[in-house]
């Protein structure tokens, strides 16, 4: 086998790969940000007294997540303009990935909720908190304390999972890398670039959130 | 002379869960000032009574009357009616509560335990909160311990943390129970005299104790439940000295070592 590594090709184009990391990271930030919205909304309705919204948090959850993200994504580009609704590729892949991102984050929240100790909501009631009041000084801080480990899995899939939008032409890592590989023909070293960048990517996030968890001591 | 009304007044009370009769027709009336205790095996209803009480159970019949409010319940057409959150919510601000887990938030420290209630509940700007919490705290000799988290403080000082957080909201009726049920022995004795302490200064308690010794020191008056009725009451010195019913004597004889 006769492959001898020449990295300067690569590098010649190294800052397209860097963009294309920053829109992955982007696009990853904004989705995820929407999707932890959809998700505590989604998960509060989960453990709601009242059956239409555990019904339907329940719908949302079954419908997102046993869908893969390219069908979601490619319905989102591709099939949603025949009904009218016209999104460029970035609003469509990040409005698939926050729908997406929202679904696993429901199931996280979910268990950190059913973790808050009954007695600790009814020493909040006991002295006149209303349920909403209750639910945001004292459910949703224990609650997200709780979910942070698995939190911090959560975002590291959906970022890496930014990947899924070069498949509908987003300019990220990806997308970039496989042009530089068809451009160049270095395919190992292409990959291997651009895999390290992720990796280096991930090792940050995940650095970041172990910072969250110890500013925040486990009670 | 007409006896002043009392702070507290339950009559009829009946609970059930599922086809299980808890309580089965209670009458108890507290006046201010009053310290009563409510001692009695496990399963007579003694903990349900002040759930009720603090409205975090419902209950099939009968009123609590708190300060001439009927709580809980409205009556429309002789039909009765749980009331809203809002309206529970202010209720259940009448009354402190004092578990016997303690309870408290365990991402706030001991003064923002005490403060939650006071901003929120009683939308008190934050440096009168804080003020309020320092005094609640010194009083029950925490002071040191404002900004230390619930994870750092020994049983004893969490539960001292939470007769704070229930004292300071100046509520009309405080009900503890079992407040050291869940507490090392040795820790026992500062939260029944912080307890003490409050009685003296003239709050009105309702306490669910298995405590003799502390119900007969700390108590205008002592109730016996069994069964989900009230069996006896009295004063403690003859609730304790002198039982009337063969049962109250027996439960004494079985708790008395």
């Amino acid at each position: 086998m006769e492959y001898s590594l020449h990295f300067g090709a690569v590098w010649a184009s190294f800052d397209r790969l860097l963009s294309g990391l920053a829109i992955g990271l982007a696009l990853a930030v904004v989705a995820v940000a929407i999707g932890t919205v959809l998700g505590l909304l989604a998960a509060f309705a989960a453990v709601s007294p009242y059956r239409p919204l555990r019904s339907l948090a329940g719908l949302y959850v079954a419908l997102i997540r046993n869908l893969p993200l390219l069908v979601l994504v490619l319905l989102a580009y591709f099939a949603l303009p025949q009904i009218g609704i016209a999104l460029d590729k970035y609003q469509s892949f990040a409005g698939a990935l926050a729908l997406y991102s929202g679904a696993y984050l429901t199931e996280v929240f979910r268990a950190g909720l059913l973790s808050v100790p009954k007695g600790v909501i009814e020493a909040a009631r006991s002295i006149g908190l209303t349920r909403l009041q209750t639910n945001v000084s004292v459910v949703a801080p224990i609650m997200l304390r709780n979910a942070l480990p698995s939190l911090g899995n959560t975002f590291i899939g959906m970022f890496k999972d930014s990947s899924i939008a070069a498949a509908i032409a987003v300019p990220e890592l990806t997308f970039e890398a496989r042009k530089i590989n068809v451009d160049t023909f270095r395919v190992i070293e292409t990959w291997t670039v651009a895999s390290g960048l992720y990796i280096a990517a991930c090792v940050v996030i995940a650095a970041l959130l172990r910072g969250l968890e110890r500013r925040f001591p486990k009670f | 002379m007409n006896k002043p009304q009392p702070l507290l007044a339950i009559r009829g009370l009946t609970k059930q869960f599922g086809a299980v009769e808890v309580l089965k027709g209670v009458d108890l009336d507290l006046d201010q000032g009053d310290v009563v205790s409510i001692i009695g095996s496990s399963g007579s209803g003694k903990t349900t009574l002040l759930r009720c009480v603090n409205l975090l159970e419902e209950y099939q019949g009968g009123d609590i009357v708190l300060d001439g409010e009927t709580i809980g319940y409205r009556s429309v057409n002789g039909r009765r009616h749980r009331l809203g959150d809002r309206a529970l919510s202010r209720q259940r601000a009448m009354t402190g509560m004092v578990f016997q887990s303690f309870n408290l938030f365990p991402h706030l420290s001991a003064a923002g335990n005490v403060m939650l209630g006071l901003r929120k509940v009683l939308k008190l700007p934050k440096a009168e909160a804080r003020a309020i919490a320092e005094t609640w705290l010194a009083r029950v000799g925490l002071a040191a311990r404002a900004d230390h988290y619930p994870s750092q403080l020994s049983g004893g000082q969490q539960q001292r943390v939470a007769i704070a957080r229930a004292l300071a909201m100046n509520p009309k009726l405080v009900l503890l129970d079992e407040v050291t049920s869940a507490l090392d022995p040795e820790l026992v004795q500062e939260v029944l005299n912080t307890v003490k302490g409050i009685a003296e200064d003239g709050a009105t308690l309702l306490i669910v104790t298995h405590e003799m010794r502390f119900a007969r020191d700390v108590s205008s008056r002592v109730v016996f439940m069994e069964q989900g009725r009230i069996h006896e009451e009295g004063p403690a010195a003859e609730i304790f000295g002198n039982p009337k019913s063969a049962r109250l004597a027996e439960f004494l004889r079985n708790t008395r070592h």
